[in-house]
C-alpha cells in the first residue's frame, strides 16, 4: 500500500454550482498536507466528501485500499478517518474531561452498535485514553471546566483532541487556527503537530496563514475554483504564480514582464 | 457494585416497604399508583436528557395497561409476573416499531409526532366496542405465583411488588446512565454532528432510548392497571402524557430518585388539592409547578441528589 488516501476524479455539484471538480491525488502515510485556497475554493467541500459528510457527485475515494466513496460519516470514522471542524464541535454542557470521555468511549467500543452503546462508560481504558489526550494537547488546566466557558483556543484544541481518540490513521483538520490570535497560532499548531507526529497520524489541514503552512506542511495542495491548481512541496507550491495571484495574495510580476 | 448511591436507594426502598403496614390505606394506594407512574417518568428522564420531550408517552403506558387487562380477560392468566412481563414487552415492541419513525425527529416535531401516535391508539380504543369503548373494562386483581391474597393484604402485597419493580428499574437505569449510551444524552442534545463524527449513529441511540423509555412506560401502565383494577382509553389520552411531562419537569432530570420523588409529590399535592379545593385543584397544581420552576430550576430531584459528574480518576479501579 503506497498511498493511505487515493482520490480519483472527485466532483461535487450543487445544482449548477460546481463546488469541486477533477480532484485526483494520492497521500502517502504520515505525510502532513497543508490545504490552501480562498473562501469557496472547495477546501471544506473536499474534506466533507472524504469524511462522508457530503456524497460526491462523481469519482472515487480509496482509504487504505478500501472504497469509502459515499459511506456515512460514522462508518468512515470507524474505519480510521477523523476530523476536526472550522467551528469547534464540542459538547458545551460537559466538562473537558467528560467531552474526552464521550469521545474515547464511542471510539473504543467494539462490536455492534447496541453492544457499544450499552458498554460501561467508566472503563479504565476509556478514562486513561481521555487523560492521555488531555495531557498530549496540554489542556489539563481546564479539565473540569464546563466546555461552554473555554477560551477559543482551548475549544479548538479540545475539538482536535476529541478527533484523535480511537487511533485514527488520517486526520483532517479544517482550519485548526481559525479565530486564534496571530501570537497564539504557532503555539497551538506546535501542540497539535507534535501531538499528532507522536502518534504517526497522516494529517491534512486547511490553513489560511501561509507562514503556518510553510512551517508545518510537507506538501501543499492549493485549491482554486473547486480544483487543485498546485500540488507539491511548500516552497514549490507557494511560489507558483497562480497560487500567488489567487491565494496567497502576493502580487507578483509576471516573469515576462520581469525580464523586459 | 455497591456505591453509596445504590446503598441510599436500597435503604430508601426498604424504609418505604417497612413503613407501609403502619401507613393509612389511602396513602398506600396513592403511593402504589405514584410509584407505578414514576416508572413512566423515569423513561421520560432518559429522553429528556437527550433533549426529547414526548407528548405521547401514554401510548406505551396504555399499551402496557391494556395488554395486562386483555391477557386477564381472554386467557385467564392473572399471575402478575407473567402479565407485567407481557405488558412491558408489548410496550417495548410498540416503541421499537414506532421508534423507526420517531427517532428521525427532534424538538417540537418529535413531541407532536409522539402525541399523534398516542392519539391514534386513543381513537382505536374509543371506537372498539370489544375493548369496552370509552368506558374501558374491569381488570381482575393479580395473583403472585399462585398466592392470591384479598383485601388489605392484597393491596399491601401489590404495593410491595410495585416497590420491588421500581427498585429494580431504578438500579437498571442507574447502570444505564453509567453506560456509553446513557452518558451520551447531553452530547446528543448538544451536538449531533460531533456524535456522528465520533462514530456512532444518533438516530440509533435515540431509538434505543425510546425503547427503554417505552418498556418503562409499559411497565408503569401495567402496574397502574392492576392497581386500579380498571383500564379505559383515557390512559392513552394526551392529557395523560402531559401529566407525565408535568411530573418530569417537577422532578427534574438530575437523578433516578427524582422520578419517584416527583411522582409521589405530584400525587400527594393533587390529592390534597382535590380535597381542599374540589373545583379549583388544577390552580393549586399549576402553582406548585410554577413555584418549582422558579425556586428549583433543577426540579425536586435537585434536593435529593444529582448524578455525579465525571471527575479525575472516578471509578478507576
Amino acid at each position: 500500500m503506497s498511498a493511505i488516501l487515493s482520490v480519483r476524479d472527485l466532483e461535487k455539484t450543487f445544482g449548477s454550482i460546481i463546488a469541486a471538480r477533477d480532484i485526483t491525488l494520492d497521500i502517502p502515510p504520515q505525510q502532513v498536507v497543508g490545504v490552501i485556497g480562498a473562501n469557496g475554493a472547495g477546501k471544506t467541500t473536499f474534506i466533507n466528501m472524504i469524511t462522508g459528510h457530503l456524497r460526491p457527485t462523481k469519482g472515487s475515494i480509496q482509504f487504505e485500499d478500501r472504497d469509502i466513496t459515499g459511506k456515512p460519516s460514522r462508518e468512515i470514522t470507524r474505519l480510521g478517518i477523523s476530523r476536526s471542524f472550522q467551528v469547534a464541535q464540542i459538547f458545551p454542557s460537559l466538562t473537558v474531561f467528560e467531552n474526552m470521555c464521550a469521545a474515547a468511549a464511542i471510539a473504543r467500543g467494539t462490536g455492534g452498535m447496541l453492544a457499544r452503546a450499552l458498554s460501561p462508560l467508566r472503563s479504565p481504558e476509556t478514562l486513561a485514553e481521555a487523560e492521555a489526550a488531555i495531557e498530549l494537547f496540554r489542556i489539563g488546566a481546564y479539565r473540569d471546566a464546563r466546555s461552554a466557558t473555554l477560551p477559543h483556543g482551548v475549544r479548538k484544541l479540545l475539538d482536535i483532541a476529541m478527533a484523535t481518540v480511537g487511533t485514527p490513521r488520517l486526520l483532517m483538520l479544517d482550519e485548526p487556527t481559525s479565530g486564534i490570535s496571530i501570537e497564539e497560532k504557532f503555539d497551538v499548531m506546535d501542540v497539535v503537530m507534535s501531538a499528532l507526529k507522536s502518534r504517526g497520524v497522516t494529517v491534512l489541514f486547511v490553513e489560511h496563514d501561509m507562514e503556518i503552512v510553510s512551517r508545518f506542511a510537507e506538501r501543499v495542495l492549493a485549491f482554486y475554483d473547486g480544483t487543485v491548481i498546485a500540488d507539491g512541496a511548500p516552497a514549490v507550491a507557494l511560489a507558483d504564480a497562480r497560487v500567488q495571484a489567487f491565494i496567497s495574495g502576493i502580487r507578483v510580476v509576471p516573469p515576462e514582464a520581469a525580464n523586459a | 457494585m455497591m456505591t453509596p448511591r445504590t446503598l441510599a436507594g436500597a435503604l430508601a426502598f426498604a424504609v418505604l416497604a417497612v413503613a407501609a403496614p403502619f401507613a393509612p390505606a389511602w396513602l398506600v394506594s396513592l403511593a402504589t399508583v405514584a410509584f407505578a407512574n414514576g416508572l413512566v417518568v423515569l423513561g421520560l428522564v432518559i429522553l429528556w436528557r437527550a433533549g426529547l420531550v414526548p407528548f405521547g408517552q401514554a401510548l406505551f403506558y396504555a399499551t402496557g395497561a391494556y395488554t395486562v387487562a386483555l391477557i386477564g380477560r381472554y386467557t385467564g392468566v392473572h399471575d402478575v409476573f407473567v402479565t407485567l412481563a407481557a405488558g412491558a414487552a408489548a410496550a417495548g415492541l410498540v416503541a421499537f416499531l414506532t421508534g423507526f419513525l420517531l427517532a428521525r425527529y427532534r424538538d417540537i416535531f418529535f413531541a407532536m409526532l409522539s402525541l399523534a401516535m398516542s392519539m391514534i391508539l386513543y381513537g382505536v380504543l374509543v371506537k372498539t366496542e370489544t375493548l369496552g369503548s370509552t368506558d374501558g373494562f374491569h381488570v381482575e386483581s393479580g395473583t403472585f405465583l399462585g398466592f392470591a391474597p384479598a383485601g388489605a393484604l392484597h393491596d399491601l402485597a401489590f404495593y410491595w411488588l410495585v416497590l420491588a419493580v421500581c427498585a429494580l428499574a431504578a438500579l437498571q437505569v442507574a447502570i444505564y446512565f453509567d453506560s456509553v449510551a446513557g452518558m451520551l444524552g447531553a452530547p446528543v442534545r448538544d451536538n449531533e454532528i460531533r456524535v456522528e463524527f465520533l462514530g456512532i449513529s444518533v438516530n440509533r441511540l435515540i431509538h434505543l432510548k425510546l425503547v427503554i423509555a417505552g418498556v418503562l412506560a409499559g411497565l408503569g401502565g401495567a402496574l397502574a392497571a392492576l392497581a386500579v383494577e380498571h383500564v379505559d382509553p383515557s390512559m392513552s389520552y394526551w392529557t395523560t402524557s402531559g401529566g407525565f411531562v408535568f411530573v418530569t419537569i417537577l422532578a427534574g432530570a438530575g437523578s433516578v430518585a427524582a422520578a419517584f420523588v416527583g411522582s409521589l409529590v405530584f400525587e400527594l399535592v393533587r390529592s390534597i388539592a382535590v380535597d381542599l379545593f374540589p373545583g379549583e385543584w388544577q390552580i393549586a397544581l399549576g402553582t406548585a409547578l410554577l413555584l418549582t420552576i422558579l425556586l428549583l430550576p433543577g426540579g425536586l430531584g435537585s434536593l435529593v441528589g444529582r448524578l455525579p459528574r465525571l471527575k479525575r480518576k472516578t471509578g478507576a479501579a
